[in-house]
């Protein structure tokens, strides 16, 4: 892979699953390529489906952080000597794998940020702080992580801005009708997530986008759940901004992105200060540097962004449409066995959900269901999913959830059913 | 009420201790704890409130307690019910116990019977806010018998 941009390096030694022919999609290649898929958890085999928090790593990605620490590491920008230029090489390789990847126009618009959260945080922050105004408005849903809630309190508190939000209706799908008599010439953006983390509903977000236009409003697409799933074109979708996290696609932790339109990133003032978003310092006063690197104050995380490339270019490789073909026919399959267990209710139970079997079971606590899972070697995750507001629409302090990525198999499935009956069982 | 002599706080850790010895599995283990939970004396309504509650990870406990006879003795409620099967065997552990013995024995027997490493880190610190409430209370009981 592209150990050949550091000639030193150890030769990668991993394989990927989609080197030759893959076709009909190959899902024990593809488990042969995580090594985390074979440990065991008290005994048992493991089943990972907490992949909505975070996506296990190919043995690709993991060799090259390896290989960028082995033969490669130096801070990147501005230096002179051959390791910097490797790594800053590597590191703008990234830049270009993720512009291809979500379908921007430029590298320029590319900004690399600590996770989906980081990228919030900025545009709220910089773009908020600048445009915000007394009596605007920001939009969001009933559906949104609490990330893409907090930081629009924190910049709408101090501007004087106001929060809509949208109503869900009951089987957890966003009310666009709500969402229209909410639109107005007072508001500045809309902020929605794309596919909903607690339930895997999937937001109409080209309509979204093309209304909220018509009223000179901004569009921001939380994609931090999407971006792993379906296809991203953000110049089709036209939203002016756009944010995901390297983690929860197979990539590495501490690495997002944040996609925005070049005119807006060249309007936007700073988010941190620091090195390399300068042009000229001085104690007279300070000029900034271009966008993206306006916005990547001080030394980036190198080595995860560098490795970040191998898990966009493993994705790729076997092919979103064949990924989701392969989740799709998983959560159909879970779904309908999950359904006929005794008290179950699967919120956001609606077609076109994407990855996410959130359900509650009549008279049982989420953490109960968690650890006689976990007992079983089955992780999945319990709780709110920072989505309280949500939670709070239906009536329930959280729910279990299990997450597909594909690595999952149609065995793991009917285990997870069937570990679930006992667990209900055990507690009813 | 009769004044029988309660077993001290080690002697009753050490049948827990025993009793889970029995079971060769996970799933015994728990059908144990969730039934110690079911099984666990009810908390007053009017004692379900933010001041009685402790806050865990997930799941919510409430817990009060009372001071009779020289001996505290606790009463509790939990959301989850593993959560309060734990809960259950703290009390049996604790409650009717003299608030030095509560505030000065280390507990030993959570981490005997292997719950310690089978409830993961953020849920067994909820374990430890119990114990550490339980301790509280105690010490808050010698103090009002000492300053009336």
């Amino acid at each position: 892979m592209s150990t050949g941009a550091y000639p030193n390096a150890l030769p990668s030694t991993s394989k990927m699953a989609s080197d030759g022919n893959t076709s009909p999609y190959d899902v024990r290649r593809i488990r042969a390529d995580f090594p985390i898929l074979r440990r065991t958890v008290k005994g048992k085999s493991l089943v990972y489906l907490d992949n909505a928090a975070t996506t296990q790593k190919p043995q690709a990605v993991i060799d090259e952080l390896t290989a960028y620490y082995t033969g490669c590491n130096a801070n990147i920008h501005r230096g002179i000597h051959t390791l910097a230029d490797e790594a800053t090489a590597a590191f703008e390789a990234t830049r270009e794998a993720a512009r291809r990847f979500i379908g921007a126009a430029s590298t320029d618009e590319v900004v690399f940020t600590r996770g989906t959260t980081e990228s919030i945080n900025l545009v709220a922050a910089s773009w908020g702080r600048a445009n915000l105004r007394d009596g605007d408005e920001i939009i969001l849903s009933t559906l949104e992580h609490h990330s893409n809630i907090v930081p629009w309190q924190m910049v709408a508190e101090e501007r004087g801005a106001r929060i809509r939000v949208v109503p869900v209706d009951e089987d957890g799908s966003f009310k666009y009708e709500g969402f229209l008599k909410l639109l107005s010439d007072r508001t500045r953006i809309v902020s929605i997530v794309h596919v909903s983390n607690a339930l895997g509903v999937v937001q109409p977000v080209e309509e979204i986008i093309r209304a909220a236009h018509g009223v000179g409003a901004l569009v921001l697409v939380d994609g931090a759940q999407s971006a792993v799933h379906l296809d991203i074109d953000v110049q089709r979708l036209d939203c002016d901004f756009f944010a995901c996290s390297a983690h929860k696609i197979y990539g590495p932790t501490g690495v997002g992105l944040l996609y925005a339109k070049r005119r807006l990133l060249e309007a936007m003032p700073p988010f941190q200060g620091g090195g390399e978003m300068i042009r000229e310092v001085r104690f007279s006063g300070t000029t900034y540097n271009d966008p993206p690197y306006r916005f990547e104050a001080g030394t980036p995380n190198i080595a995860d962004v560098v490795a970040f490339r191998a898990a966009i270019e493993y994705v790729e490789a076997i092919g979103k449409p064949a990924i989701r073909a392969h989740e799709e026919a998983l959560l159909e399959q879970v779904t309908e066995r999950v359904r006929r267990i005794s008290g179950v209710r699967i919120l956001g139970d609606i077609p076109g959900r994407i990855g996410v079997l959130s359900f509650t079971v009549e008279g049982v606590h989420p953490q109960d269901i968690g650890i006689l899972l976990d007992n079983q070697g089955v992780a999945v995750r319990t709780g709110h999913h920072c989505t309280q507001p949500l939670m709070h629409r239906f009536g329930i302090a959280g729910t279990t959830r299990a997450s597909l990525a594909m690595y999952n198999t149609p065995e793991e499935m009917d285990f997870f059913a069937a570990s679930l009956e006992k667990v209900v069982r055990m507690l009813s | 009420m009769t004044m029988e002599t309660t077993p001290s706080i080690r002697t009753i850790e050490d049948e827990i201790v025993e009793e889970f010895s029995l079971f060769d599995d996970w799933e015994s283990k728990y059908e144990y704890i969730i039934d110690m939970g079911r099984k666990l004396a009810p908390l007053d309504a009017a004692c379900k409130t933010d001041a009685h509650r402790i806050h865990g990870c997930q799941s919510t406990v409430w817990m009060a307690s009372e001071y009779r006879d020289g001996r505290v003795h606790y009463r509790a409620d939990a959301d989850a019910m593993i959560v309060k099967g734990l809960v259950s065997l703290l009390i049996r552990v604790l409650s009717g116990q003299t608030p030095d013995d509560i505030v000065n024995t280390e507990l030993r027997f959570i981490d005997r019977i292997g719950m310690t490493s089978h409830l993961a880190q953020t849920r067994s610190n909820g374990l430890r806010a119990m114990v550490r409430q339980m301790k509280l209370d105690a010490a808050a009981w010698t103090l009002k018998q000492h300053n009336p």
